[in-house]
């Protein structure tokens, strides 16, 4: 911090000149290891200049050296508060170089559980924005939520968080119709009860709403040249959802509807996302509603491994299972680029093949890095404390912004 | 275009798109093709910005996604840009490509949208793309300090530098990479299909061509001596003698141990022995003193 005093040839008074501080790399409303150069005038910001990459854990270069399945769990350590989305868009690349068909159970499955990671991934975003500008307790009910997600993934895969569950064909494991049926009655009871009452304490309240109502606003035209998806572009007013607009798996069967701001603040996003949280639920009644009975993958054995129990018995089982998860399956050389509406935005997977078992180069796009590179004009003229408002709701994690 | 199966994001379709686009790219495109469903237009290097700003106001492609980099080290340009650019209103994703090379910069196109910015960035700081007119062509993702582009073809997988915290000078020290143990480098690719590496005790399977082949037409180049007797394999030896019961002792084997005398038999059967769970009768215990 540099601090110059001097006098003003004009006033005689004492005159502070701009000082810059440093935010983070390890600050609590970082969100992780987000270091911003600020300059300020007093408490005002005139510049920010967001320092990313000290995630960066080169998993492009990594993926490269790795076979098309053993690249997958790579993908749930970028967005680590949403992984099963993250997932999503990769196996929907491979599969639309593969063309490859996918069984409706399968794509019922992966919908269902990519908007309970969606559910999973607000409460997280809710919970911390609202604390960041002040409360605590909501955090602790949302985070009773993301808990009882936590334990759904646990079912279906073993693991809390980094599932790997969804694989390209289709998914990896049936869900046990206990597990269904727990999530139904959640959906119907507890997730109702501690969200709204856990929103009820903030959507109104006034001290909540003066750190977020007016808080960088930005214009729909703004939105649409900084690159914004997700629940940014949908706060400026403009109905975009790739759910809706470019449906992949089941989304087109669903319905559902797409919350929209009006007035593009802080406040709106955080809105868009409380109302995206009662669509997702939404949504996921109607995949168990729907679901039909069927197998949980494709049946192309030159993709999709078969089951244990069967390698037990065939050989030509057994021979897939060996070839596929050691040499892996080859891809037809070309390039896609598959974008999914992740909880944060636009998620996108371009992906080189060159007809190898290897991917030759995928790029990921993030959401938060259009975001992120507008924290500088959507924080200018704002006070030091707004930044952090901003920040919890670009909704930003750096797994997934350094990859 | 072949059936689609995959449930992949379905956009708006692509029909006559590329004939569209190309009419009005003109001269700046290259080559445009349609694979995968996805329509690929390359562009020459200098008109990226003319032809982005052209898709961008007249046909609709508002959104600049993402600017992805590619190398591909056998090419006389050897990294590819790709800018994915999405228009809102058509629905209608596109990508749109040119090729650089280490030292022909690559128009920016910050002009056109801002975001475009920190996209140069990455690809510069990825694979050392220059980008012309980008004022603020700094690293992004690597460290303060990086040298080199990871993500090229021939920088390693394991980097040049690793870094640790020096309890000796209190700070994080910079080092060249030493592995404990080697990469584990897998390639499970089939050896019948494209494998082009020698496999592991393979190295004398191919050997190079001789001048001189060698033939045994004589006798002396197959290093054979001469002809065994014939008569010699003939011979045949005596078949083993037949086994006879003598009925006398082998006077190779020893003699038998001395008999031990019986034992005497038992006087009592088990069931009159007492049991053993039975605890011992004892004399109480003293009680011990206090310690005193």
């Amino acid at each position: 911090m540099s601090m110059q005093l001097e006098h003003s040839p004009t006033t005689g008074d004492e005159v502070i000149t701009n000082y810059t501080i440093n935010f983070g790399p390890q600050h609590p409303a970082a969100h992780g290891v987000l270091r911003m150069v600020m300059e300020l005038d007093g408490e005002i910001i005139e510049r920010i200049d967001p320092h990313v990459g000290l995630l960066h854990r080169g998993t492009e270069k990594l993926i490269e050296h790795k076979t098309y399945l053993q690249a997958l769990p790579y993908f749930d350590r970028l967005d680590y508060c949403s992984p099963l989305c993250m997932e999503h868009s990769y196996v929907l690349a491979i599969e639309k170089l593969l063309n490859i068909e996918v069984p409706i159970r399968a794509q019922y499955l992966r919908v269902l559980f990519a908007e309970l990671t969606r559910i999973s991934n607000h409460m997280l975003n809710l919970g911390s924005h609202v604390m960041d500008v002040g409360a605590m307790t909501p955090n602790l009910w949302l985070f009773e939520i993301r808990e009882d997600c936590m334990n759904f993934f646990e079912a279906i895969s073993g693991a809390r968080m980094h599932s790997a569950w969804f694989r390209p064909g289709g998914v990896h494991e049936d869900v046990p119709l206990k597990v269904l049926s727990d999530i139904a009655d959640w959906l119907d009871t507890r997730l109702p009860r501690l969200f709204e009452d856990a929103m009820s304490l903030v959507v109104d309240n006034r001290i909540f709403k003066q750190r977020n109502v007016d808080i960088a606003v930005v214009s729909k035209d703004d939105a649409v040249a900084w690159g914004f998806s997700g629940p940014m572009i949908r706060a400026a007013g403009i109905p975009w959802d790739l759910r809706k607009s470019q449906p992949y798996d089941v989304y087109d069967r669903m319905d559902f509807e797409i919350p929209v701001g009006t007035n593009s603040d802080c406040y709106d996003r955080f809105m868009v996302r409380v109302e995206e949280v009662r669509q997702s639920a939404r949504i996921m009644k109607q995949c168990l509603a729907e679901m039909p009975e069927g197998p949980i993958a494709s049946d192309d054995r030159k993709v999709v491994p078969p089951k244990r129990a069967e390698m037990k018995q065939s050989m030509e089982a057994l021979i897939h299972h060996f070839k596929l998860y050691t040499e892996g399956f080859h891809v037809p050389a070309g390039e896609v680029y598959v974008a999914t509406e992740s909880p944060k935005g636009e998620f996108g997977v371009y992906l080189v093949s060159d007809g190898s078992n290897k991917p030759y180069r995928c790029k990921i796009r993030p959401t938060a890095f259009s975001h992120l590179q507008a924290m500088d004009f959507m924080s200018k003229g704002h006070m030091l404390p707004d930044a952090t408002a901003i920040l919890g709701a670009i909704d930003v994690v750096f797994g997934e912004c350094d990859r | 275009m072949a059936t689609v199966f995959h449930p992949a994001p379905k956009i708006s379709s692509n029909e006559g798109v590329q004939a569209a686009l190309s009419g009005a790219l003109g001269d700046m495109l290259v080559s445009a093709k349609e694979e995968h469903g996805e329509i690929v237009l390359t562009v020459a290097r200098g008109a990226i910005e003319d032809a982005l700003r052209l898709l961008r106001d007249s046909h609709d492609y508002q959104q600049l996604m993402e600017i992805a980099g590619a190398d591909y080290p056998g090419r006389p340009e050897r990294f590819e840009v790709v800018y994915m650019l999405l228009s809102l209103t058509k629905n209608h994703r596109i990508m749109v490509k040119v090729t650089a090379a280490e030292d022909t910069p690559v128009p920016t196109v910050t002009t056109l949208w801002p975001n475009a910015g920190w996209l140069e960035r990455e690809v510069f700081d990825m694979y050392g793309v220059l980008f012309d007119g980008n004022t603020d062509l700094r690293r992004i993702l690597t460290d303060y300090g990086f040298e080199g582009h990871p993500f090229r073809k021939d920088f390693p997988l394991t980097g040049y530098t690793e870094l640790r915290y020096s309890e000796d000078e209190k700070r994080v020290v910079y080092e060249p990479v030493d592995l404990p143990q080697d990469l584990r480098q897998f390639d499970f690719m089939s050896p019948w299909e494209g494998a082009d590496y020698v496999l592991p005790g393979d190295e004398k399977a191919v050997t190079p061509p001789v001048d001189e082949p060698k033939t045994t037409e004589k006798k002396s180049d197959t290093g054979a001596g001469e002809k065994t007797n014939g008569k010699a394999a003939e011979k045949k030896s005596a078949p083993p003698p037949a086994k006879k019961a003598t009925g006398r002792k082998d006077p190779e084997a020893p003699e038998p141990t001395e008999s031990r005398p019986a034992r005497k038999p038992r006087k009592a059967t088990a069931r009159d022995t007492k049991p053993a769970t039975e605890p011992k009768k004892r004399a109480s215990r003293k009680k011990k003193g206090d310690g005193e």
